[in-house]
């Protein structure tokens, strides 16, 4: 396996009173090493769902995984769908590590910083306590924490949001995992801050030639720091390429929406924000019908009666680039990139 | 922190003062004379007064509770030529109806009640806390349903219903447990008859304490199950047992010491009705006592003794909190 991660038509569902929810739906997407994938979308399209079952993290109890998830570690690579939940936590924090959304609350609020990195370490190498102290030193240092040896010291209350994410950061990296999630690593921090974690991880990765997948909803945050793209809409991926194909040259509908309605810099105070119309759906029993046809624009370029009743393919339109639509490929070409333009313009 | 006790002992010592002016003055609105409980079946208008004279009841009400205080610091004396007896300090006053100096009543009671707290809290403690870790680790599993029965029965169930069912079935009649009837025993005299002596009524104050601690210990630590840093220790790679009974109870543990610290306080003021039911001459039943034949200094002087456990345990409470939780240490 070349790749450190393969996700292939990943389904994840949980049952609910009113019936079961498909968080997520036929997912498909790789990481290779030194390269970073970001998982975009809003609220509720099942991003966070996919990066949390990567790790195996999602609850056992009531989730039902379908597809595969092949982590590769060395030389043997794990399916984290069918594997043994001892084998999973093998891998977590040494071979896949993650960094969540808050940092204020990520951290255990009892436990020294110096400890909760160490332990990291020792999970993986147990009794060498030493070399854990050491290690934790060595990446608080790493990450830019000036005088790590004192502050390996403090509580968590005694460190900033920023500075307790680049402790997340350093926590998820004690043992060289050859991949990280970031799950909306730069939401809760204010935007000065934000640049600089996005900074120190693209730092990192070049050291150390990690892949990243990273899950936003900020499509500022995509743009600075991933090589590839995948926009997730009601569980499902509709559209996937590299960051040039999805910023100039987007082909889904939903894609389009998202990149129109970012706020530009110089527009006029009385110029409003371009929303997409109408409410993401909900996610229990969804039609067999396109998920974002009820907001679409465009529904009257495809085949009459396809939006409403067929579910459209995910298909490629060069090697890398795919999305998902029945709007005739030649028309979005031409309509897609108009329209990108007139929103920049 | 020695200015932060220096403080709080400053105002321990206000509130207590306050609490005794409180029951005096609660006392002395009441319509009783006690002068006149004291007095005895053949009682003569003369002896009332001799006896008011004596205990100082026929001075002004400040006068007798300054008394009262400086008696704390420099023993009290009462009466006068042959009749004179002296409590030494610190005395809170004088029994009329044991004829007893109220310290020497407190020094035979406290051991008994203090016995019976402890016993009762350490069992609670293991029960409760051990269970609800169970409940909340096997949620909704048979181990989670057989502690809702156990903290359904154990809050429904009133001591007086629980201690008699010990006192009936265990003691009389299956004869599981001797009727312990050589009173109290110190543990290092003879464990055996120590343990014949507490064992129910600690069971029987257990199991309502231990009831609310299984529910609340399962609570907390659902609570804490499903927070981020949770979350982020089994991103670790950490086993759940890890996970369970370190990152979760070391989050559980500092609601636990509050509750429990001030839970063993309110005991140690006496539990009334199982001293009652288990005829153990403590606290609980000599205020309970003391209240029936208004015998003001007894009731006096535990209802203090009670204030200060509390505030004592929760100068102590404040002072664990801060080694339990960084973040109340450092301000």
């Amino acid at each position: 396996m070349k790749n450190l991660l393969e996700i292939n038509d990943l389904k994840v569902t949980f049952p609910t009173d009113d019936g079961f929810v498909n968080a997520v739906d036929g997912v498909s997407l790789t990481v290779a090493p030194g390269e970073t994938v970001a998982i975009v979308g809003e609220s509720g399209s099942g991003k966070t769902v996919t990066s949390l079952s990567v790790i195996g993290l999602h609850n056992r109890k009531v989730t039902q995984l379908s597809g595969s998830i092949m982590v590769k570690d060395k030389d043997e690579s794990l399916d984290i769908v069918s594997a043994p939940v001892d084998k999973i936590r093998g891998y977590r924090g040494r071979v896949v590590s993650m960094i969540f959304q808050d940092p204020m609350s990520s951290l255990h609020p009892y436990y020294k910083i110096g400890s909760q990195l160490a332990e990291a370490y020792l999970v993986h190498n147990p009794g060498k306590k030493e070399a854990a102290n050491k290690k934790a030193i060595e990446m608080l240092d790493l990450v830019g924490i000036s005088e790590p040896q004192m502050r390996a010291r403090e509580y968590p209350h005694q460190f900033s949001g920023g500075m307790r994410q680049r402790v997340m950061i350093a926590m998820a990296l004690m043992n060289d995992p050859a991949l990280l999630i970031a799950d909306e690593p730069t939401t809760a921090l204010d935007v000065t801050v934000q640049a600089q974690i996005l900074q120190l991880l693209k730092d990192l990765q070049k050291k150390s030639n990690m892949g990243i997948l990273l899950i936003t909803h900020d499509l500022g945050v995509v743009a600075q720091v991933a090589d590839r793209v995948s926009v997730m809409y009601a569980g499902r991926m509709v559209e996937q390429g590299n960051v040039d194909d999805i910023f100039y040259s987007p082909h889904a509908p939903y894609t389009l929406g998202l990149l129109k309605s970012v706020p530009k810099i110089g527009a006029k105070n009385s110029e409003r924000l371009k929303a997409i119309p109408g409410q993401p759906p909900s996610l229990i029993n969804l039609p067999k019908a396109c998920a974002f046809a009820p907001r679409c624009e465009y529904t009257s370029l495809a085949p009459a009666g396809s939006c409403e009743s067929v579910r459209p393919d995910l298909i490629g339109l060069t090697a890398s680039h795919k999305s998902r639509c029945h709007v005739p490929e030649e028309k979005r070409d031409k309509l897609f990139a108009a329209e990108i333009k007139g929103a920049r313009a | 922190m020695p200015r932060f006790i220096l403080r709080r002992a400053y105002f321990a010592v206000l509130t207590l003062l306050l609490v005794s002016v409180v029951v005096y003055g609660v006392f002395s609105i009441l319509p009783f004379d006690p002068a006149a409980l004291t007095c005895g079946q053949k009682c003569t208008p003369a002896i009332v007064e001799a006896n008011r004279v004596k205990l100082g009841f026929d001075k002004p009400l400040w006068e007798q509770y300054w008394l009262f205080l400086s008696g704390i610091f420099l023993g009290r004396t009462y009466g006068a030529g042959s009749a004179e007896f002296t409590c030494p300090a610190p005395s809170f006053g004088y029994s009329f109806n044991e004829n007893m100096c109220v310290t020497d009543m407190l020094k035979e009671a406290l051991p008994i009640t203090i016995n019976l707290a402890i016993g009762a809290f350490i069992i609670w403690i293991i029960v409760g806390v051990g269970l609800g870790l169970l409940a909340a680790n096997f949620r909704g599993r048979w181990p989670d349903t057989i502690s809702t029965v156990f903290v359904l029965l154990g809050t429904s169930m009133p001591t007086f219903v629980t201690g008699l069912f010990f006192l009936i079935y265990v003691t009389i009649k299956w004869k599981i447990v001797p009727l312990s009837l050589s009173g109290y025993i110190s543990l290092l005299d003879d464990p055996v008859k120590y343990f014949q002596y507490f064992i129910l009524p600690w069971i029987t104050l257990a199991i309502l304490y231990a009831a609310f601690y299984t529910r609340f210990t399962r609570a907390t630590v659902l609570e804490t199950l499903g927070e981020d840093y949770i979350r982020t220790a089994r991103a670790k790679g950490l086993s759940e047992r890890v996970v369970l009974l370190k990152h979760t109870m070391r989050a559980v543990l500092a609601p636990i010491t509050t509750s429990a610290g001030l839970d063993i306080a309110g005991l140690i003021g006496g539990a009334i009705i199982t001293e009652s039911i288990f005829n153990l001459p403590g606290l609980g039943r000599m205020t309970l006592q003391a209240v029936y034949e208004f015998d003001l200094s007894v009731v006096l002087a535990t209802t203090i003794l009670a204030a200060s456990v509390v505030i004592t345990m929760n100068l102590i409470v404040d002072i664990a909190y801060g080694y339990l939780d960084p973040r109340v240490r450092m301000k």
